[in-house]
Parts: C-alpha cells; sequence; structure tokens
C-alpha cells in the first residue's frame, strides 16, 4: 500500500464517555487523506466531518509540547509528530494511553504521574536558597557537566514512557520512566545538591528497583531520550550511596562575574532589568 | 522507607558471590584435568570419595555455607519481586516476606547442618 496513492484514510478510534457509556468502545470513521497529514491533523478532521464531541489533549502541533501522546497502532506515540504516511497502514487506530485512568475519549488521566514526578522534587534544590531565589549572577557548569543530564532535559512529560513501561503497567507503587528519569536529570546536574532530600523515595519501593530493563521507555520517547539508561545510572548512583563510594557532589558555585573588562565603545549599555 | 536500596546492594553482591563460587564449581566439576588437586582419589569428580574428601576440608565446607546463602538471598529477593509485581495486597507483601524470610532462613539452617554433618563423613 503506497501512502501517496491514498484519497482515504480509516480512522479506528476508542471512545469512552464516562457519563454515557460504560466501557470504552470502538468506532470507526472515514476522512478524505492529504499528503503529509499527521494523525492529529486525521483527528482534526474526524472531529469536523463526524465526531464534533471527540476529545483529546492538543496544543503546539510541533511535539514540543507533549499534550497528544496516545497509543497509535499499537505503539504510545505523539499524535501531531505521526505522519499517516508512515504508519503503512490504510487504517488508523487510536487509543488513549495505556496504564491510565480515561478522563474520556484519548484524554488520559495523567495526574497519578505528575503525582510521583512531584514527589521527586524535579527542580535545582540547593542549601544557598538565597542566591537560587535571587540570583547574583549565573552557577558555574562546564560543557563536560552539562553533558552529564543534557538529553534528559529533552523529556516533554507526554506520558508515552509510562504507557510502554511494562513494570508501571502492573506495579502501581513504581515511580516509571518520567519521574525517574527526571530525578536522575536533577541529581546527575552539577547546580543541585538534592541527592538527600529526593534519596527517601528513590530508596523506597517507588525507586528504579523494579526496573527489568525491558527499554521499552526509550524505545517509545518521541524526544530521542533514554530513561532506561536514566534509571540503570541512578542504581548505580544508589548501590554507590549505599557503599559508601559515592562521590559526594558540591553544588556548582556561582560563577565570578569578570573583571577588567572595559565596555568598547559605541556599545550602548543594556536595559535596566525588569524582573 | 530505604529497604530497597538496602536488598538490591545485597542481591547484587550475592549475584557477584554465587558467580564466584558457582564458578569454582564448575571449574572442580569440568576442568578435573588440570584441576586434579580437588579430587585426591582420581577419576570422576563425583565419586564418593572424592566428594568425601572435599566436604572434609574446612574450606568447602565453608564455601558451601557461604554459595548456599548466597544463592538463597539472590533467589528468594528474585521470587519476591516477582510476586510483588503481581501487585499484592500490602498485608500479603507484608506475609510474603515473612514466609520467604523464614524459608530461606529455615533452608540455610538445614543446608548449613549438611555441609557441617558431612565433615565427620
Amino acid at each position: 500500500m503506497s501512502a501517496l496513492s491514498m484519497t482515504e484514510v480509516s480512522y479506528r478510534i476508542r471512545r469512552f464517555n464516562p457519563g454515557r457509556d460504560k466501557a470504552p468502545l470502538w468506532e470507526d470513521y472515514r476522512i478524505p487523506y492529504v499528503a503529509g497529514m499527521t494523525v492529529l491533523d486525521g483527528l482534526w478532521k474526524v472531529k469536523e466531518m463526524h465526531a464534533p464531541e471527540l476529545a483529546w489533549r492538543s496544543s503546539c502541533r510541533m511535539g514540543v509540547c507533549g499534550s497528544c501522546g496516545m497509543l497509535i497502532n499499537g505503539k504510545p506515540r505523539l499524535a501531531c509528530n505521526t505522519q499517516i504516511a508512515e504508519l503503512d497502514s490504510r487504517t488508523v487506530v487510536v487509543a488513549p494511553l495505556p496504564n491510565f485512568d480515561i478522563v474520556r475519549d484519548l484524554v488520559p488521566e495523567l495526574a497519578p504521574m505528575f503525582d510521583k514526578h512531584t514527589a521527586l522534587m524535579p527542580h535545582v534544590i540547593r542549601e544557598d536558597v538565597e542566591e537560587r531565589e535571587h540570583p547574583t549572577n549565573e552557577f558555574f557548569q562546564s560543557p563536560h557537566e552539562l553533558e552529564a543530564y543534557l538529553q534528559f532535559t529533552y523529556c516533554i512529560k507526554c506520558a508515552c514512557c509510562m504507557a510502554a513501561c511494562p513494570t508501571f503497567a502492573t506495579d502501581a507503587l513504581y515511580s516509571g520512566p518520567m519521574p525517574l528519569g527526571q530525578a536522575h536529570r536533577y541529581n546527575s546536574d552539577s547546580r543541585d545538591g538534592g541527592f538527600a532530600a529526593r534519596k527517601p523515595v528513590l530508596a523506597g519501593e517507588a525507586g528504579p528497583w523494579r526496573c527489568h530493563y525491558a527499554g521499552e521507555c526509550s524505545r517509545v520517547c518521541p524526544k530521542g531520550v533514554d530513561p532506561a539508561k536514566a534509571i540503570q545510572l541512578m542504581k548505580r548512583e544508589l548501590v554507590l550511596d549505599y557503599l559508601r563510594l559515592r562521590r559526594a557532589k558540591c553544588p556548582a558555585k556561582v560563577a565570578a562575574k569578570p573583571t577588567e573588562i572595559k565596555r568598547r565603545e559605541g556599545i550602548p549599555e543594556p536595559p535596566a532589568r525588569t524582573v | 522507607m530505604m529497604r530497597d536500596q538496602k536488598l538490591w546492594t545485597w542481591h547484587l553482591a550475592a549475584g557477584l558471590v554465587i558467580l564466584v563460587f558457582l564458578g569454582l564449581h564448575m571449574a572442580i566439576m569440568h576442568l578435573n584435568a588440570i584441576l586434579g588437586v580437588f579430587n585426591p582419589a582420581g577419576g570422576h569428580p563425583i565419586d564418593w570419595q572424592n566428594v568425601v574428601a572435599r566436604a572434609r576440608s574446612a574450606g568447602f565446607a565453608v564455601s558451601y555455607v557461604v554459595l548456599l546463602g548466597a544463592a538463597l538471598f539472590h533467589g528468594l529477593y528474585g521470587l519476591r519481586n516477582i510476586l510483588f509485581e503481581l501487585d499484592p495486597a500490602r498485608w500479603l507483601k507484608r506475609t510474603i516476606g515473612i514466609v520467604l524470610l523464614l524459608g530461606g532462613l529455615g533452608l540455610f539452617v538445614y543446608g548449613t547442618w549438611a555441609a557441617i554433618a558431612a565433615r565427620s563423613f
């Protein structure tokens, strides 16, 4: 089947309205196909032509906001980032992300995921709160230190990894790849000193111990992040910590302001800070 | 709260112990041509005289007990993880933990007694 020869495409969508339906059900729609159409474009067409009450989340349309994660032809993906042509099928099967309750139609209840995310304090933790809240200058960080966590900053919290995780599917206590990956992102950040604050959660039942390294989270990540790697690195950190072999990290210091620098003639002063 | 960090670390350590002692066992059983010192009666490593000779050795008795302890902990902790992934209720988790702990201790005591008793053959 060549996508270029298609004039129509079928959508098979899992619908569920908790006020009306006892259980989710499948509904089929046909819409005209236009070359370059994404799954999200198709959903808008279905809504326009057949099902005005169809519900899903989406926002940016360019794989940045992470809102439109759904199960597309059996794989968790971003609807806006998935071309219908790349599915190599005349039928697009769309369902809400598994491992979450359904709010309605294609809208999963992501609150449990963000609760676990919040519990792991996904932000820079430092003792010098005053400097953090009212910075006088940048914190020093070398390119090498940045590399230690950079790829994990690309996570957009779309929940595709959580939907693909076989451990999260069965173990409600397990934090899951996104929260653990983000905890590792901050633990690896040279500006952060929050390992001890996150440890009570990480070292317990919600920590990385249940991960079997199936690697599905990394395989489905639309941003190319490798949460499975983050989880294994986190296990290593925690084991070293238990053995008291973990190198204590001193959070990066505030970078010294440059001295002996004179403004070249003709370059105006910057505008006053507004915040 | 932080039990899993501790248990996982011991799980890894037990795996390393198994690697070493099981490797030693495999070597003694299958490399008897070059490790004849562990088979003083000659012949096959599992001939009765060779088994008894090894059982009488204090070093072997200790290695049997260490391997038994490591294998029991490693295996039962793995089993506990598998069972916990079935998402049992908290009381059932506690029961599973206690049963595995008591079962493991019972097997360890029995195996240790066997290793010590075998020295008197």
